[in-house]
């Protein structure tokens, strides 16, 4: 709350900032993403609602979902990952109207369900590491991934109480968390890809052999 | 057993189904020696059927008025909804990849010389028609490369140069080219009215024509029946019972073959929809993750891999000529570049029709012009700047002289090889 506070007294300044833009660049590095780990996907979570998500929705994740996926009991995630009065089955949305963000920051904040495959994964992981002190910006930060960006450095206080490997940590957690989001089924695809394979490969036996026998009498 | 039969003979005597099961399976007679070219005819049956039946399903829950937010509910929240999404995306690559492999047979083949022509030309009609129903699925998901490649795509309407008619100047045309966008878009500007009516094509009325056309596809190769390898006409050499000696009955020796490559397919096609749905921003494009946004250009509008080769001859004119515009130049040679593959059976005078038994220049001809179309492709996929830009009107000028100068001139400038009497090589 108290950063929303800051957020909407820097916005009387005048914003100058760019929409669009961003993209690759020598900044931009590998992203550690694992979605097998559930302790980076439930921290990345945890950080995202609390960092990100007063500007930002999910909206096409559900609590719910979330809570399935990333082992987390549903009134948990209700207790601690949620700040609105949704329910388990609604989707992350936030209460910031877009008109706002968009006075506030020059452009409302994007939805971010599938940022991780619009940018990629390792696009978001480096740009969340890349914000450097820059008096020339209202909010006085840029970032090498996106310059000019509208976003202020949100995760500011933590750079400076956490060691560098602990903070590019976290924000290795965020990113995976924001892959999971974009796909959450990814896993669940490559599992039964497997075995649709396997089935194929299987079935192709009897139908090459059939073919042979079948062929035997053509000359 | 005895029931079975009654009713059978019931129907038979109401219906031709004993009769067009013989004529088209057990006694249509395909020639032996179709080799692994011979695979992607059937494949694209596989596909269509693919394609209409993950279509369906998709129809059920997908809305015009949230396209976007309708395709990412089908992703989440539909019980396998994003198995159906992926094979329906990767499938359209699928049939243009199998599709553009069944054309390249024909040419390699001289599949399209006399007698089928026909065949050849309902080929073509089937290929402009699944170009046209891939443009409209393509908008319907709303995402930003949607918006930005139907911007470009719907803008070609108003590129036509009605000009060149005497009584229509250049103020008056650009009225009709103007009346004409918004008559396609439904409205002003591209919106809901848009993908409403692109939803209506998409899923009605180009289906519709594209079965229609497959069964006369269908039709008019089995009358004259198939072409193969050595382009030999089997049914020249016949033996006492009418029946072609190299010919064999396509079912079941044809539908036995057909399965494994049908299953070896699949497994390819498995592989992208699982684990590469897609595929490295060739198959859904990133920017299409975003909604579609009329403020937010992408920063490289790039059409579709499957388009990329007209795409190509589009911008490849860059010289205002003959009072048009470069523009319209640009949708001369792309609309030329299809056109003139119609025209394909008339323009090429070789005598002989397998590219096995032609010469040395056919056979360079026709290597330079494959590399040549997967240039086009690649190119028109990628920024035109300076090189690329050279290249494609290079690509450009090659693909039509060959087939204006190469195919009806080559056979003059070689010696053919003999064409044997009967087909060679067995399976």
């Amino acid at each position: 709350m108290r950063k929303l506070v800051a957020v909407m007294l820097f916005s009387c300044l005048p914003v100058m900032s760019f929409a669009a833009g961003g993209g690759n660049n020598e900044y931009v590095v590998d992203a550690p993403v694992n979605l097998q780990d559930k302790v980076s996907l439930q921290n990345g979570a945890k950080l995202f609602v609390n960092y990100c998500m007063g500007c930002h929705s999910m909206e096409y994740l559900r609590y719910g979902r979330m809570a399935e996926d990333l082992g987390i009991p549903d009134d948990l995630v209700l207790e601690n990952l949620n700040f609105t009065s949704d329910k388990i089955g609604d989707p992350m949305e936030n209460g910031m109207a877009e008109e706002d963000g968009k006075q506030w920051f020059g452009v409302t904040p994007p939805d971010l369900t599938l940022a991780a495959r619009h940018r990629s994964a390792d696009w978001v992981y480096s740009y969340l590491i890349s914000f450097y002190e820059d008096e020339e910006r209202p909010f006085g930060y840029n970032n090498h991934v996106f310059p000019n960006v509208g976003m202020p450095h949100v995760m500011a206080g933590m750079q400076q109480e956490l060691s560098e490997e602990e903070f590019k940590s976290n924000m290795g957690d965020i990113a995976n968390f924001m892959t999971y989001a974009a796909e959450p089924m990814a896993p669940t695809r490559e599992r039964i890809g497997v075995y649709v394979l396997v089935f194929l490969g299987i079935l192709l036996i009897p139908a090459y052999l059939l073919k042979k026998e079948y062929w035997k009498d053509v000359h | 057993m005895r029931m079975v039969n009654g009713l059978i003979d019931w129907v038979d005597a109401r219906l031709p189904v004993v009769n067009s099961y013989k004529k088209h399976m057990s006694e249509y007679y395909a020639p032996k020696n179709f080799n692994f070219w011979y695979y992607f005819g059937v494949l694209s049956m596989v596909v269509l059927v693919n394609q209409l039946l993950t279509g369906i399903w998709l129809t059920m829950f997908y809305s015009p008025s949230q396209g976007f937010e309708s395709v990412e509910f089908i992703m989440r929240d539909v019980q396998w909804g994003w198995l159906i999404r992926y094979m329906h995306a990767v499938g359209a690559s699928a049939f243009f990849a199998v599709v553009y492999l069944h054309m390249f047979r024909g040419l390699l083949y001289g599949s399209y010389k006399p007698p089928r022509e026909l065949v050849w030309i309902f080929g073509m009609l089937i290929y402009v028609a699944l170009m046209a129903e891939g443009f409209l699925g393509y908008v319907l998901p709303w995402g930003n490369m949607s918006y930005w490649g139907a911007q470009v795509i719907i803008s070609l309407a108003g590129a036509i140069p009605f000009d060149i008619l005497p009584f229509i100047d250049a103020k008056d045309a650009k009225e009709i080219g103007d009346a004409l966008t918004t008559w396609v878009r439904g409205d002003y500007l591209l919106s809901t009215a848009t993908v409403n009516k692109f939803f209506a094509l998409h899923v009605v009325a180009i289906p519709l024509v594209l079965v229609a056309l497959v069964f006369l596809h269908i039709l008019a190769l089995h009358e004259v029946g198939s072409n193969n390898p050595d382009g030999v006409e089997i049914k020249q050499n016949k033996d006492e019972n009418g029946i072609p000696r190299d010919g064999i009955p396509f079912h079941p020796y044809y539908t036995v073959k057909d399965l494994p490559g049908v299953i070896i397919f699949l497994i390819i096609f498995a592989v992208v929809v699982f684990f590469f749905p897609t595929g490295g921003g060739y198959l859904i494009e990133k920017p299409n993750f975003v909604p579609a946004d009329p403020l937010k250009t992408p920063d490289h509008i790039a059409p579709v891999w499957y388009y990329g080769p007209y795409y190509a001859m589009l911008r490849a004119t860059t010289i205002d000529w003959f009072g048009m515009s470069s523009k319209a130049w640009g949708l001369i040679a792309m609309g030329g570049g299809i056109v003139v593959l119609f025209l394909l059976p008339w323009l090429d005078r070789h005598p002989v029709k397998s590219i096995r038994y032609k010469g040395w220049l056919s056979k360079l001809l026709l290597l330079v012009f494959a590399a040549d179309f997967v240039m086009l492709g690649y190119l028109g996929t990628q920024p035109a700047s300076g090189l690329a830009k050279t290249l494609a009107q290079i690509g450009t000028v090659y693909y039509f002289a060959f087939f204006f100068i190469g195919l009806p001139l080559a056979h003059r400038f070689e010696k053919a090889k003999p064409v044997p009497e009967r087909v060679t090589g067995g399976h």
